[in-house]
């Protein structure tokens, strides 16, 4: 079945080699030749042990129909967060739809547009970054090798140097009914200059019921002084499966905050890594993961302290009911010239059912000797002398569950700094749920 | 501070005199030979060679495990001896024909091997490269139908009990090591403890690597029926030599209804010089079962070895079942520790409790890598863990690879890790309190690894103290 597989992904690649600039070309080639040496990964291997990325291989995807083009503003609209003017590119099956879009507003030195395009009119700031981020040159990152091989379009941002983007940039890619057993590779390609700032939001649905595959990979590159927010709101279809890819390297005292939220497809995966190449620099990494029915959730996380007087902090939620199953991994890797390295990492999950399960890995692997590093992680469930408390002051028995099902997951929200976008994922958090 | 702590460098490896003995050596190799021969050797009945020449079929199908996070040179299984016994031994225990040379090398280890009042309270086996050559306290434990004999012995006079309980909890499939073991282990100590019996003495193995290219396979059985207790401690050292050898061996506790069970290891095994030359390669399999009510705790301390590999285990199988881990590990030079604990719950109400303190100095790598399992019938499990890492110099590494698994919601599961170096801050408090530099990191070392220190039989924590201060010597500066 694997081969078959393989096969069929090698077939994909025939049509895309001629495709692009030589330097493009030899990068697919490159990262073709990866994925055929080590194939796909299997729960033998570390990286993917406790998650089975067999349905996904087993499905054969093929790439991705256009879209049927019936898509309107008021289909996207229940994506966007309301009130709110961002510039917002809208990709529909991993193709870039410019009537849905709206970029405008943005200050000068901010260039959004989609890859495609940066690829024509940006051919050496693209050519020096994409694909040297992301790492695909091992088994685990099949799915990398694959998107840098066969990527075609996705979103680009560059911030010159001292540019402040005060508002946020929306990417929102989206799958219809017709993306029916196809699989799409959105790439971004995110750098930010020294000094500047840009916040954003990376958010993955589905108008239909599709049975689709999305495998994206971001790359960000974070130069000195320069802050970067990345948000990822994953709310795929529910039979849809995801792995992302996120992948981010930081220049001396800059700063990555980083927040990825996941309630949506049947299966998902999001690697989020971060090397902290300058010293001064901080990374924050947060996220909730909320799950029912069959869902299976996976976040990789590692943030890599390769300069010393960095920090970083680090706070995973996750909360799981029916049979879901929520994996986390986390490595805070210290490098012996990282002296004065502060790193905290959590991870908290509560299981609101009997069959739920949850597999966390949270690690340190240190080098250095003069560092503070601590890792926590719970498990459990609601606690009952809380839910007491509530009752005794005349709160139900299930409405006290649902409060504190949503304090639990509130608590990580409360660290989203833009104000509507935490609005509106607390309301869906809220809506999970009290609806239940 | 440097200096007060570099005056001490000269110290080194005490138990790393040779023993001049003659010892009956099979050639090196490994084959189905060499298994029989052991299996003659020791007289065994015949399921124990079936079970024996099981295991080796197996292992040789198993590849060595490359997980662990640790290096060194492939071993050449051809090139070691699998079996050294000294040409004068009694086998069977008879403490009073037992060789002078013997004796004294005991003694210079500072283990009694004659009954004397000063340690009355602690039995001893005393295992020699591969046999046991005498076991104290025999006849007065036989008293209150505790046995505690060699392994050897056990097969001979016990062998219901052995074939009834080896291989139960660690079956000989289990990992490439455990199967190496059971194909040629050659003896260990055996302790049965009947029902309702509370163990009168600690008792104790204490296990000696003499001669050269040989490996070292020991197996220890423990099983305490219902409602017994038992304490039991574990000392290992072996001479300096330059070559590497192995030392693979299994522990295997069965700890029935409302039975307790408490194992503690102070290792000591030679760890090789500055350069990482030398050294013990430890690989062992310790796994506990503990069955309703009853309880397993594994206290440890690791301060030998080149290289350990080692993670005690308690399965709790029974329901309100108990898991306790204790753990020190110091690496110092160029040693490598990859060691933690696995505790699965299945039983309902089970508790497991882990404590870890790792302790890395000059080249040295500690690596904790625990698991802790909840599995969905597991109402009730309460898991708490907390392992932290100390480290001393700039060239060392602490890592900690958790696996957390819970497959009911009813478990409660907290970790908690740490790691982080002596601050000078707190040396400087100390020493302007008049204690030298050396005195307030040594202060510090065992205040840090306290909590494990406390479980250990009294006299252990003593050696277990002065062991860390070996240890650590010349690697703070």
């Amino acid at each position: 079945m694997t081969t078959e597989a393989r096969d069929a992904y090698r077939q994909q690649f025939g049509g895309a080699t001629t495709e692009g600039a030589e330097w493009l070309r030899a990068l697919r080639t490159g990262a073709m030749t990866a994925f055929d040496t080590h194939g796909f990964p299997t729960t033998r291997n570390e990286d993917w042990h406790f998650t089975s990325p067999a349905p996904i291989i087993e499905a054969a995807f093929a790439p991705m129909m256009p879209a049927l083009g019936t898509l309107t503003a008021a289909d996207v609209e229940p994506f966007l967060v309301p009130g709110t003017e961002w510039a917002t590119l809208v990709f529909v099956n991993g193709r870039y739809a410019p009537q849905l879009s709206r970029v405008e507003h943005l200050p000068d030195g901010v260039r959004v547009m989609n890859l495609a395009s940066a690829l024509l009119e940006e051919p050496t700031l693209v050519g020096a970054h994409l694909g040297s981020l992301a790492r695909y040159d091992q088994q685990a990152f099949a799915f990398t090798a694959l998107n840098t091989a066969l990527l075609r379009d996705g979103a680009f941002l560059h911030v010159r140097q001292d540019t402040v983007v005060e508002t946020p940039i929306h990417l929102v890619y989206l799958s219809d009914a017709g993306a029916e057993g196809g699989v799409s590779y959105p790439r971004n390609l995110i750098v930010v200059d020294r000094h500047a700032k840009a916040t954003i939001i990376e958010q993955y649905g589905a108008t239909g019921d599709a049975r689709y595959f999305t495998n994206a990979v971001t790359e960000a590159v974070i130069a000195d002084g320069a802050t970067l927010t990345h948000y990822k709101v994953q709310r795929e279809g529910r039979k849809a499966f995801h792995v992302g890819h996120i992948e981010a390297t930081q220049g001396r005292d800059s700063h990555f905050i980083s927040f990825s939220f996941a309630t949506g497809a049947a299966l998902s995966r999001n690697n989020i890594y971060t090397r902290l190449a300058g010293a001064g620099c901080g990374a924050t990494l947060n996220g909730l993961y909320m799950l029912d029915g069959e869902q299976i959730c996976d976040h990789q996380t590692s943030i890599e302290h390769a300069e010393p007087n960095c920090y970083s902090r680090e706070l995973y939620k996750g909360v799981l009911d029916d049979s879901s199953h929520g994996v986390f991994n986390g490595k805070v890797y210290v490098h012996p010239v990282a002296q004065k390295t502060d790193g905290k990492q959590t991870n908290n999950t509560l299981l609101l059912s009997p069959r739920a399960r949850i597999d966390t890995k949270p690690q340190l692997e240190i080098f250095a000797d003069d560092v503070k590093c601590t890792h926590g992680a719970t498990i459990g469930q609601l606690d009952d002398r809380m839910a007491f408390y509530l009752k005794s002051r005349g709160v139900g028995a299930e409405s006290a569950r649902q409060l504190l099902t949503y304090a639990f997951a509130a608590d990580v929200l409360e660290t989203i700094e833009l104000e509507p976008l935490k609005g509106e994922l607390e309301k869906s958090a809220l809506e999970r749920f009290v609806s239940k | 501070m440097s200096s007060a702590i570099e005056a001490l460098v000269g110290k080194e490896y005490q138990h790393g005199f040779v023993t001049d003995i003659e010892a009956d050596t099979i050639p090196p190799g490994l084959s189905e030979d060499v298994v029989r021969i052991i299996s003659k050797k020791k007289n065994e009945p015949a399921f124990m060679l079936e079970w024996r020449l099981k295991a080796f079929r197996r292992w040789q199908q198993m590849t060595e495990p490359k997980w662990p996070n640790v290096t060194y040179e492939p071993i050449n299984y051809q090139g070691v001896s699998y079996y050294s016994a000294p040409k004068t031994a009694k086998p069977l225990g008879s403490l009073d024909e037992l060789d002078p040379k013997i004796k004294e090398t005991y003694d210079k280890l500072g283990i009694p091997l004659h009954e004397q009042k000063l340690l009355a309270g602690v039995a001893v086996d005393a295992v020699f490269d591969s046999v046991s050559v005498g076991t104290t306290y025999k006849e007065e434990l036989r008293k209150h139908g505790v046995i505690f004999c060699s392994f050897g012995e056990a097969v001979q006079e016990h062998p219901e009990l052995i074939e009834k309980y080896l291989g139960s909890v660690v079956p000989y499939s289990d990992n490439y090591f455990a199967a190496l073991n059971s194909a040629v282990f050659s003896d260990g100590s055996f302790v049965y403890i009947p029902k309702g019996v509370r163990c009168p003495m600690e008792l104790s193995t204490y296990f000696r690597i003499n001669a050269a290219d040989t490996g070292q396979f020991e197996r220890t059985l423990i099983v305490a029926d219902e409602g017994a207790y038992v304490s039991y401690l574990e000392g290992c050292t072996a001479p300096k030599r330059s070559t590497n050898q192995l030392h693979a061996a299994v522990v295997e506790i069965v700890a029935l209804d409302n039975a307790s069970v408490k194992y503690s290891t102070v290792q000591n095994w030679y760890a090789g010089d500055e350069e990482g030359k030398g050294g013990i390669y430890n690989f062992v399999t310790k796994r506990g079962k503990a069955m309703t009510n009853s309880k397993i705790s594994w206290t440890q301390v690791e301060t030998g070895s080149a290289i350990t590999w080692k993670y005690p285990s308690v399965i709790l199988q029974g329901d309100n079942s108990t898991g306790e881990f204790y753990s020190v590990a110091v690496v110092n030079n160029r040693q490598q520790a990859d060691t933690g604990t696995k505790m699965i719950h299945i039983g309902k109400n089970t508790k497991s409790n882990i404590v870890s303190k790792g302790i890395s100095a000059g080249k040295g790598q500690n690596s904790y890598r625990g698991q802790v399992k909840v599995m969905p019938k597991a109402e009730g499990a309460r898991n708490y863990t907390q392992c932290d890492s100390m480290l001393i110099g700039n060239a060392c590494g602490a890592h900690t690879f958790p696996y957390i698994e819970a497959q009911n919601n009813t478990a409660i599961i907290e970790h908690e890790a740490s790691t982080s170096k002596i601050g000078e801050d707190q040396i400087f408090y100390l020493k302007q309190r008049g204690m030298s530099a050396e005195h307030a990191v040594s202060m510090i070392v065992s205040g840090f690894c306290r909590e494990v220190f406390k479980e250990l039989p009294m006299e252990f924590a003593l050696e277990a103290q002065q062991l860390l201060g070996i240890s650590l010597e010349g690697s703070v500066g």
